[in-house]
């Protein structure tokens, strides 16, 4: 459904350069979840925003059903596609209320029926109707991180891009958000890619990972093979140990 | 429910009642501070004066009484509670007359002066590149006109009057307001929320009007508020130079130019009108300052 093909990003401010992505490739099927891993700035966000158009990219393709994708992406692009971000503290606008937030993609995108769609999204993210008049300040972390969601969600896509939905959000509220989104995604039949540093949370989410370090594609995973830690190579046999902390056996 | 638990509900089950919730809990907020309180006082007491000169002021501000026997009293003459001066008008009435002509000034310059500098300003911050440069450019060029003298250009290429100088006045003062516009804009386009909106396909116009302008609005209000002093000031120094209102129109700066010939002996003259464009400056910059502690989001926390 959606083919990446040695992608290229590029940062420049004046003569300096940034080579945050350099020729990544990989492929998501339709009804698939993909998470994307790697250690901190080792280029997964700039991947989706790539994906989305919000990072120019310097070579490469980028394939949505087999066609390539216009540059700037079109209104019908993100009718399809929409995204997540990681801190909810900062995707909200500080003065608009839930209400202006979910009817403000409607309006763009010219739906109809709009009081219904409303309220059909908070209540499938798990918020009543008593949130949707509220300032993102009169709600805790996790809430604001399901308004985002029901945000991405109200326009009906079919791909949702998830960067970091939950490293914001403390343990408890984690597992909410996840169980949310898992059970949307069988509910809509929805294609995630799922951006994460964790890779508790991506064995969880995701049939298939891909493994980046410094803008590179390290190797391919699927669950299976992350689960039974035949990682293939070092760098991944080194974040697998990372992930499960310091042991004593391998110190000694 | 009483309107107060209704306005501070955590539940609002309208649009109407989180916006006006809202302004409830920010007039809360300003209502603790005593000093601003004094501020917005003098300011509504202003739009009062100006909205009732004619019932208020005791005499024609314009028309003089009998210049063998009511010239230049002093303050507190029978009649005359300020006195009255070289023409033989009541002060007081022409003070209060002289609310209008202020009120006109400021509220001409908000208009103008506000929009242009916050299009400006949120334009250049929010594409950035070369739309940037130029408009910054061009707000260095005024922002380097010394103001007066701008105003003085102004009104002797158009010809002396209160709208000449109300005009003069805006044109020199958008500049500020662009360049806090912008910085306002850097601060947040490129934040999560603004990269949300976009990828719903909302238009450059629509994010920068309801989304980027809202957020630089509270310290672009501030900023006028703040500046209305300065303002008023200019405004009565073209009335002071003989550039802004003319006679016989009882404008407060042409007022003390008025009164500056008598200014030894009948010191109330230029005195009067210069104590109520000091109350009403100062009016101005205790509101602003209030309206900076409640409205600014980083003064808080």
């Amino acid at each position: 459904m959606l083919d990446v093909k040695d992608l290229e990003v590029t940062f420049t401010r004046g003569v300096e350069q940034v080579h945050a992505v350099r020729g990544v490739t990989f492929r998501v099927e339709k009804g698939e979840s993909y998470g994307i891993v790697g250690e901190s700035g080792s280029g997964k966000s700039t991947v989706l925003r790539a994906i989305c158009g919000l990072a120019p990219t310097s070579g490469g393709e980028i394939a949505f059903e087999g066609s390539p994708l216009p540059t700037p992406r079109d209104a019908a692009f993100y009718r399809r596609v929409q995204m997540v971000f990681q801190d909810p503290y900062a995707s909200l606008h500080p003065r608009h209320t839930v209400d202006s937030v979910l009817s403000e993609p409607l309006a763009i995108q010219g739906f109809d029926d709009r009081e219904n769609r409303i309220e059909r999204a908070l209540e499938e993210v798990g918020l009543g109707q008593g949130f949707r008049f509220r300032y993102p300040h009169q709600l805790s972390g996790g809430q604001r991180q399901r308004v985002a969601v029901a945000r991405a969600l109200i326009l009906e896509p079919e791909i949702l891009l998830l960067d970091e939905p939950t490293s914001a959000l403390d343990a408890s509220i984690q597992a909410e958000v996840l169980n949310l989104l898992d059970r949307l995604r069988v509910e809509r039949g929805l294609t995630y890619i799922l951006v994460s540093h964790d890779l508790a949370v991506v064995s969880h989410m995701c049939e298939r990972l891909l493994v980046m370090q410094h803008g590179q594609a390290v190797e391919e995973l699927a669950r299976d093979a992350l689960r039974a830690r035949a990682a293939r190579t070092d760098y991944t046999r080194r974040l697998l140990q990372a992930s499960v902390g310091y042991s004593r056996e391998d110190a000694a | 429910m009483t309107t107060r638990a209704w306005l501070l509900s955590e539940q609002p089950a309208s649009r109407r009642q989180a916006r006006l919730g809202q302004a409830y809990r920010t007039w809360l907020a300003f209502r603790a501070n005593w000093l601003a309180m004094v501020g917005l006082a003098i300011v509504v007491a202003l739009v009062v004066v100006a909205a009732l000169a004619d019932v208020l002021a005791p005499y024609n501000p314009i028309l003089g009484q009998d210049l063998n026997t009511t010239r230049l009293l002093p303050p507190l003459s029978p009649g005359h509670l300020l006195g009255t001066d070289d023409l033989a008008r009541d002060i007081l009435s022409r003070l209060i007359h002289g609310t209008r002509l202020t009120l006109m000034v400021v509220v001409l310059v908000a208009l103008i002066a506000t929009p242009i500098g916050l299009l400006v300003g949120t334009t250049a911050g929010y594409f950035g590149g070369w739309i940037d440069t130029v408009l910054m450019r061009l707000t260095d060029i005024v922002l380097a006109f010394p103001r007066l003298i701008l105003a003085l250009a102004f009104v002797a290429a158009l010809g002396p009057g209160i709208e000449n100088a109300v005009i003069a006045i805006a044109i020199t003062s958008w500049p500020p307001y662009a360049r806090l516009a912008r910085a306002e804009t850097l601060t947040v386009r490129n934040s999560d929320f603004i990269a949300a909106t976009r990828l719903q396909g909302a238009s450059s116009a629509r994010i920068i009007w309801k989304h980027i302008v809202p957020l630089c609005m509270s310290s672009v209000i501030i900023r006028v508020t703040l500046d209305m002093a300065g303002i008023i000031l200019t405004a009565a120094g073209l009335g002071f130079l003989g550039l802004g209102a003319q006679p016989p129109q009882p404008e407060w700066g042409a007022m003390i130019a008025g009164g500056r010939r008598f200014l030894i002996d009948q010191w109330w003259v230029a005195t009067m009108p210069g104590i109520a464009i000091f109350i009403v400056s100062l009016g101005f910059n205790l509101l602003g300052d209030g309206l900076r502690d409640v409205l600014d989001p980083k003064g808080r926390k």
